[in-house]
């Protein structure tokens, strides 16, 4: 058949900035997020009675006097929860059975008619503990004689690349040794060692998280959630519970916002114990803002500490590394963010000698999660400041040291993957001239300094090596498209883009695309999960693939009633057209009802239904002792941004006046969407940098609302932000493309700090750089005149 | 439980009479009581801004009133702002510049900025920021709210030339 919709030629929409799909309902206040699902009079409420403890012993439980509360219904334990939970380890209960780990593990589930009932029984519910040693700081964990969070680690469940080390707090210990770092270090004209530190910090969706469960009688269950992950949810909701995944249904409506906290199972395992308790009645958990900050996942904190050698020509000979991530109380995706960053631990350099131990470490502080950018925001902070710190040293002009020791395409990488087609270089000098790099800005005040700094990025989706997504499409009567995914629209308009994709492989104009959302575990082909910055390569690939087996089934069809050869067909706008004849034929009615054949020889066809699917099938292991492997993850997308802010030395305040960044996209689907991703990643890059941080004492959280927690406002945002698209094909992405949605926010924080240092001659290496640090910083230090 | 409140209010230019618990939230009144489910709830402290309606015209949080404080007021909120079929143009300018991801916060900003675009179209760039810098956004970086903002401003003000 003739296929104007081959991957090298670009159909509309594909490139096309196209309003989003969902925009109509969110402007109108129509579109349903988990929250705004009635359920009538016989909805029940679940609250949680979480530990107040970092960690200690459950001695007593007595639920007597809130079960005694007129209107509470049940009230759950950790008793009734026997199986352990978790994604690539299962450490943990739904409801603590002995002990809990960090102030808010969930101990007991009360449900009532009412919130405000379940919110009073939650207060008569009495609990006895044995207070335990906390440990409150990595490096404390690592100790042989710290307080062992798990002492059953050894038992737990796990994937075969995660690697927990029972006796000890550590989950997972990821290691890479390539080359020869000690005998390097003695070539090198300059070594710098420095230590670097990130603290928790929360995703801050706007939509806190809410689920609701229920149980029928016949012992079915379904869940209502705001989820990045329904698919994965069933699985270890049923993997839990030893049920069949088809015996659970989970229905996820829109998300407000997610950044990985809504990824795998938090809140929803509460609601599915809870609602077991009272069979046929619906239960809702709503997280409150305050439970939100230190009960839902977290951003994991980490120590970093960094050693680069180079030689005097500025060429990067090595580089050793040990993070210790504060991985909390559990671990959901905790030990895949320490593999993460051990397996992108040099950033998007080329080095020969690296040495890496990746340490994640139970801490009795909030669970770890992934957090926009699975460990690559972290990571960077250190490897973008200390490469400027040895660029100064080699007294090299940091853009062109960057240039000299990036990795391009078919280098080999840290853990010895060739590096496919990359434009990180392109991205470099884009955004060099974007910010005017090398030339000295006016500050507009006395008081002032004003610098630049750049930083480069890259980061794989991280993900088992097997991930899948699957697609279908049917058509309707009057031709237009119903696209089923298992993807979740979270606001990074997964929809819209999947919309593109199928319109164009089809033939048929965007408008006529409609998404079977919202996702429902039951109805919905299957998806991996939605994270990793994976859908528009993974989940775009089983659109196109779906959208091919209709195309294809459509032009069987016409080719039998024209008696036409399918190589002279094609589907344009909408319509079948053959090529040889000019003859032209509308794609309604026929793609329900089929053709009737030629000389009254019956019909052809039926209602058109195509289905698609895509898995990487060529990602490898990596080695236990070296970390080495053929190719460790899909691709990687790489990029680059620069910053050019002042600091006022009376105040330490920093204020971000231009920020320029280019990512290689590889085929940008959708521009406006790729740019607006940009500036919301940037915007939350300057949020955790110059402001965010969880403040605990001996384990115990403090700020738990907005005031006390402040995020960027339209206040904070750069006077301009200067987005570069480049494009260099990814081989096996639709049309080229690869994912782009967490990477804007991983340069950020290490660009402001570089340029920080730029205007005031001062380094910060623990986040964020508050007005107060810098200010009390510059007291201490003095700022360069 | 405290004794329930008779409650008459005007929402969206319907007259509702409703009897109520007094610790009731304005914001679950909207929610459930009304099942007008455009306005969302954030933070229930005040500061996140998902969850402003117009109250005598006025842009507030309905999560720090209580429902029977709206006894014989007149609300607003989203829904009454434009109908699928004739949108308001500050909808259409978000729909057209980009303004929103997730859409949880979008309604807050469309009801804070919406009194500020119908007192003046003639906003400056510190006008602009400002009529946006209650109101919390995690996805978008502001930057496309502002275009969207603007783009509105000149929508209306060439609206009311014509």
């Amino acid at each position: 058949m003739a296929d104007s919709r081959d991957m090298k030629t670009v159909p509309s929409p594909i490139g096309e900035s196209v309003p989003r799909i969902d925009a109509l309902e969110k402007v109108t206040g129509e579109a349903l997020f988990t929250d705004d699902l009635q359920f009538g009079p016989g909805l029940l409420y679940g609250r949680v009675v979480r530990s107040p403890h970092p960690h200690a012993l459950i001695k007593r439980v007595d639920v007597s006097k809130a079960l005694a509360l007129p209107g509470v219904r049940a009230v759950v334990t950790g008793e009734e929860c026997e199986e352990h939970i978790g994604l690539y380890l299962k450490d943990r209960y739904i409801f603590c059975r002995d002990r809990v780990r960090f102030v808010g593990d969930p101990v007991v589930g009360v449900v009532a008619t009412t919130d405000a009932i379940a919110e009073e029984a939650c207060r008569l519910v009495e609990v006895d503990y044995e207070v335990l040693e906390p440990v409150v700081n990595p490096l404390r964990g690592m100790d042989p004689d710290a307080p062992l969070l798990h002492p059953d680690l050894g038992t737990y469940g796990v994937v075969d690349f995660i690697d927990p080390k029972p006796g000890t707090n550590v989950a997972n210990h990821f290691k890479v040794r390539k080359g020869d770092v000690e005998s390097a270090w003695k070539e090198c004209e300059v070594i710098v060692e420095r230590e670097f530190q990130v603290p928790h910090v929360q995703h801050v969706p706007i939509e806190p998280h809410v689920a609701v469960a229920q149980f029928k009688r016949v012992g079915k269950i379904t869940i209502w959630s705001s989820s990045q992950s329904p698919f994965a949810q069933r699985n270890l909701i049923a993997e839990a519970l030893g049920i069949s995944q088809s015996d659970i249904r989970v229905i996820a409506p829109y998300v407000g916002g997610g950044f990985g906290s809504k990824a795998g199972v938090s809140v929803e395992g509460t609601a599915v114990v809870m609602a077991r308790a009272v069979p046929g009645q619906p239960v809702k958990v709503r997280l409150t803002r305050e439970e939100e900050f230190f009960c839902a996942f977290v951003r994991q904190g980490l120590i970093a500490k960094t050693k680069v050698g180079a030689k005097a020509n500025g060429e990067i000979l090595a580089m050793k590394t040990n993070y210790y991530w504060d991985a909390g109380a559990y671990t959901e995706y905790g030990v895949n963010i320490t593999r993460a960053s051990g397996y992108s631990s040099t950033g998007p350099y080329r080095i020969p000698n690296v040495e890496t131990d990746s340490y994640c470490v139970y801490t009795n502080h909030p669970v770890g999660g992934p957090m926009r950018g699975f460990g690559m925001p972290e990571i960077h902070w250190g490897i973008e400041q200390i490469m400027d710190i040895v660029a100064d040293e080699l007294g090299m002009d940091k853009v062109e040291f960057r240039l000299k020791n990036c990795l391009r395409s078919g280098d080999a990488n840290v853990t010895g993957m060739i590096m496919h087609p990359i434009g990180l270089t392109e991205c470099i000098e884009k955004v060099k001239q974007a910010i005017d790099w090398g030339i000295q800005e006016t500050p507009s005040a006395a008081h002032k300094l004003r610098g630049k700094g750049l930083a480069i990025a890259w980061k794989a989706p991280a993900m088992p090596p097997n991930a899948g997504s699957s697609a279908w499409l049917r058509l309707n009567e009057d031709a237009t498209v119903s696209l089923g995914v298992g993807g979740q629209e979270l606001g990074q308009g997964t929809f819209t883009v999947m919309a593109q994709m199928a319109a164009a492989a089809l033939g048929v104009p965007f408008e006529w695309m409609r998404i079977s959302a919202p996702v429902d575990t039951k109805y919905s082909p299957y998806e991996w999960q939605t994270v990793a910055s994976r859908l528009t390569w993974s989940m775009g690939n089983a659109v196109v693939a779906a959208a091919k087996d209709a195309r294809r089934q459509i032009l069987e069809v016409a080719a039998a009633h024209w008696d036409e050869d399918l190589e002279h067909l094609d589907i344009r706008d909408g319509q079948v057209i053959s090529y040889r004849t000019e003859e032209v034929m509308p794609l309604e009615k026929m793609v329900v009802y089929g053709l009737p054949m030629p000389d009254d020889q019956g019909w052809r066809g039926g209602p058109i239904i195509g289905h698609g699917n895509f898995m990487p099938s060529y990602v490898t292991s990596l080695s236990n002792e070296t970390g080495q492997g053929k190719r460790a993850v899909v691709h990687y997308t790489t990029g680059c941004q620069a910053v050019d802010l002042e600091v006022d030395t009376q105040t330490g305040q920093i204020t971000i006046l231009r920020v320029a960044s280019a990512f290689d996209v590889g085929k940008a689907i959708n521009p406006d969407q790729v740019r607006v991703q940009m500036e919301g990643g940037i915007v939350q890059g300057i949020s955790t940098a110059l402001f965010e941080s969880l403040q605990y004492k001996d384990g115990v959280p403090h700020a738990s609302n907005f005031t006390d927690y402040r995020i960027a406002t339209s206040e904070d945002m750069p006077g301009e932000i200067i987005s570069i698209i480049v494009e260099v094909p990814q081989d096996d992405g639709p049309w080229g493309a690869r994912g782009v949605g967490e990477h804007p926010m991983i340069p950020t924080a290490p660009a402001i700090a570089n340029a920080v240092y730029d205007a005031v001659g001062i380094r910060i290496f623990e986040m964020p750089l508050t007005a107060e640090k810098v200010f009390l910083a510059i007291q201490d230090q003095g700022a360069k005149s | 439980m405290s004794e329930a409140m008779d409650i008459t209010v005007t929402v969206n230019g319907e007259v509702f009479q409703k009897t109520i618990e007094p610790r009731l939230l304005l914001s679950d009144f909207i929610r459930h009581e009304l099942n007008l489910s455009g306005t969302h709830v954030g933070c229930e402290h005040g500061v996140c801004g998902a969850c402003t309606i117009l109250f005598d015209g006025m842009p507030v949080r309905s999560c720090l009133m209580f429902a029977v404080q709206a006894d014989g007021h007149e609300i607003r909120t989203v829904e009454d702002l434009g109908t699928m079929e004739n949108l308001h143009p500050l909808q259409e300018a978000f729909q057209e510049a980009h303004a929103l991801q997730c859409g949880f916060c979008t309604s807050g900003f469309l009801m804070s900025i919406l009194p500020v675009l119908e007192g003046t179209t003639d906003l400056s760039e510190e006008d602009l920021k400002r009529a946006m810098e209650g109101n919390l956004c995690r996805c978008t970086g502001y930057q496309h709210i502002r275009d969207a903002v603007q783009l509105a401003a000149e929508k209306m003000s060439s609206g009311s030339e014509s």
